[in-house]
């Protein structure tokens, strides 16, 4: 630092950065490929003054100073421009000679990055590594008493049910006497969750898209995806590939006119609507798309104008009351296609997610619930509410399903979970611990996108900038620039080879359990955790 | 793993022949326990066949309360075998006071109430009982129905009916169902012990049932009085069988669709495509998982047999005109009917039911992919 740099509350010295780049001079060409990759501009060319003190054996030659100048790489400090960790440097340098490294000690960017009174906000997740959910293990292991089952080699039928589903006696009845049915969708138990056409690029969406129908087509494996709040590209609203989309409507009721009018052209009926009240990383907030992001296309498909940012409102603004928010919006959804589309609300976890369900429960056309928990993922959204808003999923869907054990309603109203299955890559793992805690199903997103895509994100605040559009992988930018890097066949097979390798690590984990024809929703005698309070919280065995 | 043996026969049996079948097979359980459910009754309780007989073990002081309760409601004792215990009881036996088969007259007010309203009431009875006998340890209670006894006990089968006498000529029945019963997943206590009772409708199984906690939720949540008990995972299977035929009224052929449904292609291609998939769906949480081999008998008499989906345990069907007979494994049906037709022994596979009807002429053999029969 120069003497006369003047010193403000907010001059950050490298050492107070979350991440500092190490950079090796021996090894670097100036290629100039990092600082043109690196998505923040934390790094930029360098001018560097070196002082050598020349030494003589001569006595008649004093010592003697030679200064030069090199180039280099130098992190900035302010910061708009700090490091976020991506190591999108570390990709393309061809020596290998550039690596950020995460500071020993807690920053004290964090105190400083809210300049103009503007809280932080960004993009990813929660940021705190490790889940409950990773400390759940299998324990009824059929031994002697039961030739366990195969994995490899006996049948398995992984599916389950999206779809409000009648009592027997009532179903038989209605069957019999030729009333309605609610539509019932049997699908994988694994849901790519709501990722907008807007927050992924076209290329991700486009590769999700592709992987799904593969998987449906030509591997019989019904996984869905969602579409999250953002409209569905006109093309895929009129094909045959809808049937694999659960399309979401949110407060924002972004895209829905181009849905709305293309109802009389659909060649099939959606898999299902998904009304979202909430979102497990940002409970309480309406979905947020900021200005970057929002182009001529994403305009175009949410009918809106480009260039500003999309917040939608943090609850749906029609309606005010749980009756009316839910009640009204399910029939008219419903009836929009004529019922033969389930309709089920997503909110986010929360202590009064049983109150949501109770009157579920009496609404015999809503056809489940999808509960977000505080490990979900968002493309913005404010650092408070994804660092510290929100509710564990596990002890939600434990509730929520004996709740529905109590009024014998478990097979009516399936419960799907979402937010951090999979956060520290046991996905299948992860899937059938909420399984067995009474889950029907999963829904997942970054770790797809981790898996599938070559997501950056970590829980140690690494990257997490998919609110600025500039994502290093092309994953969550709207510049095709950026996201040109994604090849949408490749990231189609990997998300192929996600599924599969999810299936049969699913199968290894039931198989032991002697389940194999239905999926093993609410079997919580198959469980133990070695933590005396959560096992009693979840009701489950303590196991150490 | 246990041992099962079922028999029906046109002529009254001793249900020794049950319990020598099954120790033949004692290779196949550990003589832990013993349970027999007789019906269709011979001897003394053929011109009885009307009267509920209430079967259990009851200590003394139970046997009064067992009275006071009975004589409140109004049932009169028409007919009662009583079991004599030996002084001497042999190891692994717990001591007991009495061993009761008693036939009652129903109260005078019970006269002329429909079908429907006695199975419930007589129910009711049973439950009660069985409460009562919870609260101070002083009765256990197995079956309260009309031409039915059911008999149950800790011990080696064959030591267990040699101590009770078994043998004695009142006790004869054309159908005896019997099961040898090797306790894995939870303590010995008889209402553990198969056959498992429900009105009118019995049955026991050989296998593990994996998926037993969240089909006793599920029957537990439907609001019937009588899905209690489940201190085997057994039990379930027979109130499944109730539950299909009673709640759902299908019928027999419909129980396989209920507890191991066909796959997604094999519904697609069958002939009632529609109602099977209505089934497997809301029926969801009554899918049993593990193997599993299941033997019961219907309210008319007839006995049947499926398997688990998979066919992971034992099961075979075989005899002659007037004489059939269900066994874990040959040599059981060999020691009970040993003059069949060996060559139309049948071991029901992975899609079969088969029944052998009240007339005792034919094994019948229905495959699930068959067309189920219309609606009574």
């Amino acid at each position: 630092m120069l003497a006369d740099r003047p010193i403000t509350p907010s001059t950050l010295s490298l050492k107070d950065l979350p991440w500092q780049i190490v950079w090796d001079r021996e090894k670097c060409t100036l290629c100039g490929r990092c600082t043109a990759v690196c998505p923040v501009q934390a790094i930029e060319l360098g001018v560097f003054r070196k002082r050598s003190v020349v030494p003589s054996l001569d006595p008649q030659r004093p010592p003697a100073n030679s200064f030069a100048t090199y180039y280099g790489i130098r992190q900035k400090t302010d910061p708009a421009c700090r490091c976020v960790g991506c190591a999108t440097c570390t990709l393309v340098c061809p020596n290998d000679a550039i690596l950020p490294v995460h500071s020993d000690e807690a920053d004290k960017l964090r105190f400083h990055i809210n300049a103009g009174g503007q809280p932080r906000n960004r993009g990813g997740r929660r940021n705190v590594p490790g889940s409950i959910l990773d400390r759940i293990k299998f324990t009824r292991i059929s031994m002697l008493t039961d030739p366990a089952l195969d994995a490899g080699r006996h049948e398995f039928e992984l599916r389950t049910l999206l779809g409000r589903v009648l009592p027997p006696e009532k179903n038989l009845q209605f069957l019999r006497e030729n009333g309605w049915i609610p539509p019932v969708r049997e699908i994988y138990p694994l849901i790519i969750g709501g990722m907008s056409f807007g927050a992924l690029s076209p290329n991700m969406w486009e590769a999700l898209q592709l992987g799904v129908a593969y998987l449906n087509e030509e591997l019989g494996i019904p996984v869905r995806i969602c579409t999250g709040e953002g409209g569905c590209p006109p093309r895929l609203l009129r094909s045959r590939f809808l049937k694999y989309v659960i399309l979401q409507i949110a407060s924002g009721y972004f895209g829905w006119d181009e849905i709305i009018h293309a109802i009389p052209e659909m060649k099939e009926d959606p898999c299902a609507i998904e009304i979202k009240y909430g979102q497990g990383a940002k409970p309480g907030d309406g979905g947020l798309l900021m200005w970057y992001k929002v182009n001529r296309l994403i305009a175009a498909i949410r009918g809106v104008p480009a260039g500003v940012s999309l917040p939608s409102p943090p609850t749906h603004q029609t309606q005010y009351s749980i009756e009316e928010s839910v009640a009204k919006m399910i029939l008219s959804m419903s009836m929009a296609w004529g019922f033969r589309v389930p309709v089920y609300p997503k909110i986010s976890g929360t202590s009064t997610a049983m109150a949501v369900l109770n009157n579920l429960t009496r609404n015999p056309y809503a056809a489940g619930l999808a509960i977000d928990g505080e490990d979900g993922g968002t493309g913005a959204a404010y650092n408070v509410s994804m660092d510290h808003m929100g509710h564990p999923i596990a002890s939600n869907i434990r509730d929520g399903y004996k709740t529905l054990v109590e009024l014998g309603q478990q097979n009516e109203i399936p419960l799907f979970a979402g937010g951090g299955i999979g956060k520290s890559g046991n996905l299948a793992a992860n899937a059938a611990a909420l399984i067995m805690l009474g889950a029907s199903g999963v829904q997942v997103g970054k770790s797809i996108m981790q898996a599938a895509a070559g997501c950056v994100g970590s829980e140690s605040d690494r990257c997490n900038i998919c609110n600025i559009g500039q994502c290093p992988k092309g994953i969550t930018s709207q510049d095709p620039r950026l996201y040109r890097r994604l090849d949408v066949d490749a990231v189609a097979q990997r998300l192929v080879d996600t599924v599969l390798s999810f299936d049969t690590e699913l199968k290894k984990i039931v198989a032991p359990l002697g389940r194999s024809t239905s999926l093993p929703i609410g079997m919580a005698d198959a469980i133990g955790i070695d933590d005396a309070h959560a096992a009693g919280r979840l009701d489950i065995r303590f196991v150490v | 793993m246990c041992r099962l043996f079922a028999i029906t026969s046109q002529d009254p049996l001793s249900p020794m022949v049950a319990i020598e079948a099954l120790d033949v097979m004692r290779e196949g359980h550990d003589g832990s326990g013993v349970g027999l459910f007789l019906r269709d009754l011979g001897g003394p309780f053929e011109e009885i066949k009307d009267a509920p007989i209430l079967s259990g073990i009851f200590t003394d002081a139970g046997l009064k309360r067992l009275d006071a309760f009975m004589m409140d409601i109004g049932f009169m004792t028409k007919y009662k075998l009583s079991i004599k215990v030996p002084k001497a009881v042999p190891p692994g036996v717990p001591r007991r006071d009495v061993y009761l088969i008693r036939a009652y007259e129903y109260p005078e007010e019970w006269d002329g109430l429909p079908a429907a309203e006695l199975q419930r009431r007589l129910l009711q009875v049973r439950l009660q009982l069985r409460h009562m006998g919870e609260e101070k340890r002083d009765m256990i209670v197995f079956s309260f129905w009309p031409d039915v006894i059911m008999i149950k006990e800790i011990g080696d089968p064959l030591t267990v009916a040699r101590y009770l006498r078994l043998e004695r000529k009142e006790l004869r029945a054309r159908v005896i169902m019997a099961q040898g019963r090797q306790n894995t997943n939870y303590a010995i206590n008889l209402y553990a012990c198969h056959p498992f009772f429900i009105q009118g409708l019995a049955s026991m199984t050989n296998g593990e049932n994996t998926a037993f906690v969240p089909i006793r939720e599920f029957l537990a949540s439907r609001g019937f009085d009588g899905y209690i008990g489940y201190q085997s995972d057994s039990e379930v299977f027979t109130h499944i069988l109730h539950y299909t035929l009673h709640s759902l009224k299908l019928g027999l052929e419909a129980y396989k669709h209920v507890i191991t449904p066909l796959n997604d292609a094999a519904i697609a291609a069958h002939p009632d495509a529609v109602l099977l998939r209505h089934l497997k769906h809301s029926c969801r949480p009554l899918i049993i998982d593990g193997p599993n081999c299941v033997i019961g008998c219907l309210l008319d008499h007839s006995l049947f047999m499926v398997q688990d989906r998979k066919k992971l345990r034992p099961g075979v069907v075989g005899g002659r005109p007037g004489r059939f007979a269900f066994s874990s494994e040959i040599c059981g049906l060999d020691a009970a009917i040993p003059d069949r037709d060996k060559a139309r022994d049948f071991q029901p596979m992975h899609l079969d039911t088969v029944i052998i009807g009240p007339d005792r002429q034919e094994i019948r053999t229905c495959s699930q992919t068959d067309p189920l029969p219309p609606a009574p």
